[in-house]
């Protein structure tokens, strides 16, 4: 029997298959990064513990509420989302110490000395007819007061603005940490309101 | 100079394109690992809500998703057309959740378990009530650290 030669394979079309791979894989990632609004949810209370006994004050106490009709009501009054803002910051801030916004007490933090801290919280309360957007709005408006309260707070102490502070870096998060000290955000979410409905 | 001699002409050989494949595998190989595949086939239509403080979620792997919102138009009419709720690629209900976060809990690291985080992709046309529903049955599976998912907007734009 004559013993054919072994022809050499032939590889021009290896790079076909290999490019066939390629795009099937950039096709089917993903290379979008997720964003949002992070946040902590509080945890359970306990089960032999009932409701929290440490009463706070009722000055210190910020009343965000939204209704089922989506609209905005701060203190028992409704206002515009525009102005929710500035609200926040003033009763935070409280700079003219007024008898009805939060109060403020003394606190050793890093960085900054002693300092006045807010005790003031914010209580965000919806019912469940609301819609998730005028929430996220909301939530969104909370976070901006806060933010923009540390940027100049960091601006005025360290030139720098708050957002750009890299928490990678040890100092910078040392920094970081401090602002969030001397400025926390405290937004409590109540049990949702069964009444009213969708 | 030898660089202009007359008479003798150089043909150029075609350029081996042996090593190409090994190029293209290269290319193949970086991007399998430096991307995961896309898991979930969302059958919601899900709109999030745009606002102007948004971060980053830093680590893929630590994620889990929760969907939230109405079925797609040509799933509507098997499915109505109320908001669901969708755990990995199935509908589910606000009783599942809890077995759903420990699955994934099981899937991660010891270490990484505490970074867990879990992002509400929501429709911004949903009712809170579901949405407080959900975070109580994360609350109740200690699965605190949310995260509210959105998209960027310019700020000044109202």
């Amino acid at each position: 029997m004559a013993r054919r030669e072994l022809q050499p394979i032939n590889a021009g079309s290896m790079a076909d298959i290999a490019f066939l791979l390629l795009i099937f894989f950039l096709v089917s990632t993903t290379m979008d990064v997720d964003t949002g609004l992070p946040r902590l949810l509080p945890p359970m209370p306990e089960e032999d513990q009932s409701e929290d006994k440490s009463e706070i004050k009722k000055r210190n106490v910020f009343v965000v509420l939204i209704n089922k009709d989506d609209q905005l009501f701060v203190e028992t009054e409704i206002v515009d989302i525009g102005a929710l803002k500035k609200l926040t910051k003033e009763f935070i801030m409280n700079p003219d110490d007024n008898p009805n916004l939060s109060e403020k007490r003394l606190e050793y933090v890093d960085y900054f000395g002693n300092v006045m801290v807010t005790k003031g919280v914010i209580s965000l309360q919806n019912d469940i007819g609301t819609s998730y957007g005028k929430y996220i709005e909301v939530q969104n408006e909370l976070a901006a007061a806060i933010n923009e309260l540390r940027n100049d707070l960091c601006l005025q102490k360290f030139g720098r603005r708050y957002n750009d502070l890299d928490p990678l870096n040890e100092t910078e998060k040392g920094i970081i940490e401090a602002v969030k000290k001397v400025l926390p955000m405290a937004i409590s979410e109540a049990e949702p309101n069964k009444t009213g409905g969708s | 100079m030898s660089r202009f001699r007359p008479g003798k002409k150089k043909v150029l050989p075609p350029i081996n394109t042996a090593s190409l494949p090994d190029c293209i595998f290269l290319l193949l190989f970086f991007f399998m690992v430096t991307s995961d595949l896309r898991q979930t086939n969302i059958k919601l239509s899900v709109q999030t809500p745009q606002v102007t403080e948004i971060k980053k979620l830093e680590k893929k792997s630590l994620v889990s998703y929760i969907y939230v919102g109405r079925p797609m138009p040509q799933l509507q009419a098997v499915y109505g057309t109320e908001p669901r709720i969708q755990l990995n690629d199935v509908f589910a209900t606000t009783d599942d959740i809890r077995d759903f976060i420990s699955s994934e809990r099981e899937q991660m690291d010891e270490v990484e378990q505490k970074q867990m985080t879990v992002s509400l992709k929501i429709d911004k046309d949903t009712k809170m009530g579901v949405v407080s529903d959900i975070k109580q049955e994360l609350r109740k599976a200690s699965a605190l650290k949310i995260n509210y998912s959105a998209r960027r907007k310019s700020p000044g734009m109202r």
